[in-house]
């Protein structure tokens, strides 16, 4: 166990069982909302054949079955994983990517998928990759122009444009 | 041999120059995806699908299997060179691809890697060649019942061949059924689970599940890991191929033995990956030189890559012959099939013949291409991965929300696509599986339209599973698949029980 301790003195962080223990509470509540819906569907048997919850109910039990086991053998047995599931460095740079992406979605949900682009890829390399403005600005205005050309231009694909559309001066 | 003629047909089909366009195109786009973390073959395959919605299928599938090949080629590079393989199923190929790179040995290594995946491939495409027709005219007097054994089949396997938890395995299974679920239910036309919510009504697509858990998912974890690139120089030269190539003949037993784990993992939906370690490890067990394996050893590149190759490509056979598909990428050209008003099945054997052979000729000249293209211009790819983590990462997630959006051009999928990355991260981490989850999400609807036809015909009797002995052995072989842990625990005690003292000291799990 000593060997464990230390590990543990070095990399702080949440236990990989306890993530375990929280995915499977959530899997099985999933898998119970599943049934329960599928129930009131009708899971049974009707006049016309099998009930549109007949399927699915079974799909939610198995959910439920599959996480009791995973529970019992990762979060009460003897043997559960002690080890860090992800340290706070590792966690730190895991939310650079992640918080910049979900920003990028929320700013394309208003300016479109191509402003978008350009602001998450110059932004991105400025903030994250320390980059100079003019070197972040141009990489993501060439990005940017390459998507428009393929999709707009030679695919026909239109993509989205945002709901204040800055583009829409050029006519697509 | 009419699988001859038509073949030859299948040639003519892409022997045309926009086809033979597109195959190099998609070699090359294939092989940037390989090399690049976060972008693999099936999500590769899932952004690029809605470019092709206008192509008439033969080319659309030339260029997206194209992309597959060389997704599958470009795996090697980053593993030999950089020690990260760009692809799940060439981590086995770092073992010994990269001490050869850093004793200056890569040229030989990146040769012996592309050399044997070509042979492997080779060999698949042959047995898809002459086997998936049988297997098709076979699959013909299936009915509901045959069908929904081999859905059943294809997923016990999954259970009870894949590594790590089975229970993990089942719950990320039914997930992806659940999934599957939501939305209409194409049978009755009721609502199911959408909890009232209009946006749910059109369910949940695998695409979105496909970008989101592979391509955010990945940029996630490898994020976590803090890349700093550092890699051995990429030169290749006729020399070292020529002088490789003599001496590859030397390991034929283990190309063979590769070949067959290979062409076994991706009919049933082991996969690549599975069937790369295994041949790894078999290679390692059977070679006099195993002990120099892990070192340096050109067999241990041989033996994961050969391996790789053969069952990415003989994944594809149960694809076309029966419309259930071996792996996550197949299952991606299967919803493309649908897109493009194709029907899958066993049926397409003979409704659609240029497509079938002209994809088939494809597969030759495809990896033909990939080698050629490979060969001469691994420092150019190379080069790719020397541009730094803080470009290469916005750009590609920039590039997966696109292709995410055009599926059903919904900024709704966007948002889905980035729950699915978190899930792929932490299901990644935890080690519940992705491949049956995205398997099921394609199949859900249709495995179970399956299951209640069969419920129908029986009047809701599960005998029907064993009702003639076509179904019946089928069903038998996917109990026999699903309990194997548990069979083969048991037969490991009975052996233990049997040798008594001598097997005693050596504890198995």
């Amino acid at each position: 166990m000593s060997q464990m301790d230390s590990i543990e003195a070095e990399e702080t962080g949440i236990a990989t069982w306890k993530v375990e223990l929280w995915v499977a509470l959530a899997l099985m509540l999933l898998g119970a909302l599943v049934a329960y819906k599928s129930w009131e569907l009708g899971a049974g048997w009707r006049d016309d054949g099998p009930g549109p919850g007949y399927f699915p109910f079974y799909i939610g039990v198995l959910i439920c079955a599959a996480c009791v086991v995973i529970l019992a053998r990762s979060v009460v047995s003897a043997q559960r994983d002690t080890s860090v599931f992800v340290t706070t460095p590792q966690l730190k740079l895991v939310l650079t990517v992640l918080l910049p992406t979900v920003a990028f979605v929320m700013v394309v949900q208003f300016l479109g998928l191509y402003v978008g682009s350009l602001l998450f890829i110059a932004g991105f390399m400025v903030w994250v990759g320390h980059y100079g403005w003019v070197k972040s600005v141009s990489i993501g205005a060439i990005v940017a122009v390459l998507t428009f050309l393929m999709f707009e231009v030679w695919f026909k694909v239109p993509l989205f444009k945002g709901s204040l559309n800055p583009l829409g001066f050029l006519g697509y | 041999m009419t699988e001859i003629a038509s073949l030859f047909h299948g040639f003519a089909v892409v022997l045309s120059p926009f086809n033979l366009l597109l195959m190099m195109i998609g070699i090359v786009l294939g092989v940037i995806i390989g090399v690049l973390p976060g972008l693999g073959g099936a999500n590769g395959v899932a952004i690029l699908l809605p470019l092709t919605f206008s192509m008439p299928p033969t080319s659309a599938i030339i260029l997206l299997s194209c992309i597959y090949w060389g997704a599958l080629f470009g795996g090697a590079i980053t593993s030999i060179l950089f020690n990260i393989p760009g692809e799940p199923w060439s981590v086995a190929t770092t073992f010994d691809g990269y001490p050869m790179g850093q004793q200056g040995r890569a040229g030989e290594a990146l040769t012996a890697a592309f050399t044997s995946s070509f042979v492997g491939a080779l060999f698949a495409v042959l047995m898809i060649t002459f086997i998936a027709p049988l297997v098709a005219k076979f699959a013909l007097q299936f009915g509901p019942p045959e069908f929904f054994s081999v859905y059943l089949l294809t997923f016990c396997s999954f259970v009870g061949m894949g590594k790590g938890s089975p229970m993990k395995i089942l719950a990320s299974m039914m997930l992806g059924f659940a999934l599957a679920a939501v939305g209409m239910d194409t049978v009755t036309g009721q609502l199911r689970l959408t909890f009232g919510l209009p946006d749910l009504m059109r369910g949940f697509d695998f695409l979105i599940a496909v970008i989101g858990l592979f391509g955010i998912g990945e940029i996630l974890l490898s994020m976590e890991e803090g890349l700093a690139f550092s890699g051995s120089a990429a030169r290749i030269n006729p020399k070292v191929v020529i002088e490789t190539w003599k001496k590859l003949p030397r390991y034929w037993v283990t190309s063979i033995r590769s070949t067959l784990v290979g062409c076994w993992m991706g009919i049933t939906p082991g996969g690549a990956t599975p069937a790369s370690f295994m041949s790894y490890g078999m290679a390692k067990k059977m070679s006099p030189r195993g002990a120099n394996f892990g070192k340096g050893e050109i067999e241990g590149v041989i033996a994961p890559e050969t391996a790789a190759h053969a069952a990415g490509t003989s994944a594809l056979l149960p694809m076309l012959a029966l419309g259930i598909p071996g792996s996550p990428t197949a299952a991606v050209l299967l919803g493309g099939l649908l897109i493009w008003g194709l029907q899958p099945g066993p049926l397409l054997f003979v409704e659609q013949k240029d497509f079938v052979w002209g994809l088939i000729a494809s597969m030759y000249l495809g990896n033909i291409a990939g080698l050629v293209v490979v060969l001469t211009s691994v420092p150019l790819f190379a080069a790719i991965l020397r541009v730094p983590f803080a470009i290469i990462a916005p750009i590609i997630i920039a590039i997966c929300a696109i292709g995410a959006y055009t599926v059903h051009n919904a900024m709704l999928d966007v948002w889905y696509m980035v729950g699915f990355g978190i899930i792929g991260y932490v299901f990644k981490k935890l080690d519940y599986p992705l491949a049956p989850l995205v398997l099921a999400v394609v199949l859900g609807d249709r495995a179970e339209d399956s299951f209640r036809q069969s419920m129908l015909l029986s009047q809701g009797s599960l005998t029907i599973l064993w009702s003639n002995w076509l179904v019946g052995s089928i069903s038998t072989l996917a109990m026999l698949l699903l309990l194997w842990p548990l069979l083969a625990r048991g037969l490991q005690m009975l052996k233990d029980a049997v040798g008594g003292s001598r097997a005693a000291p050596e504890h198995r799990g």
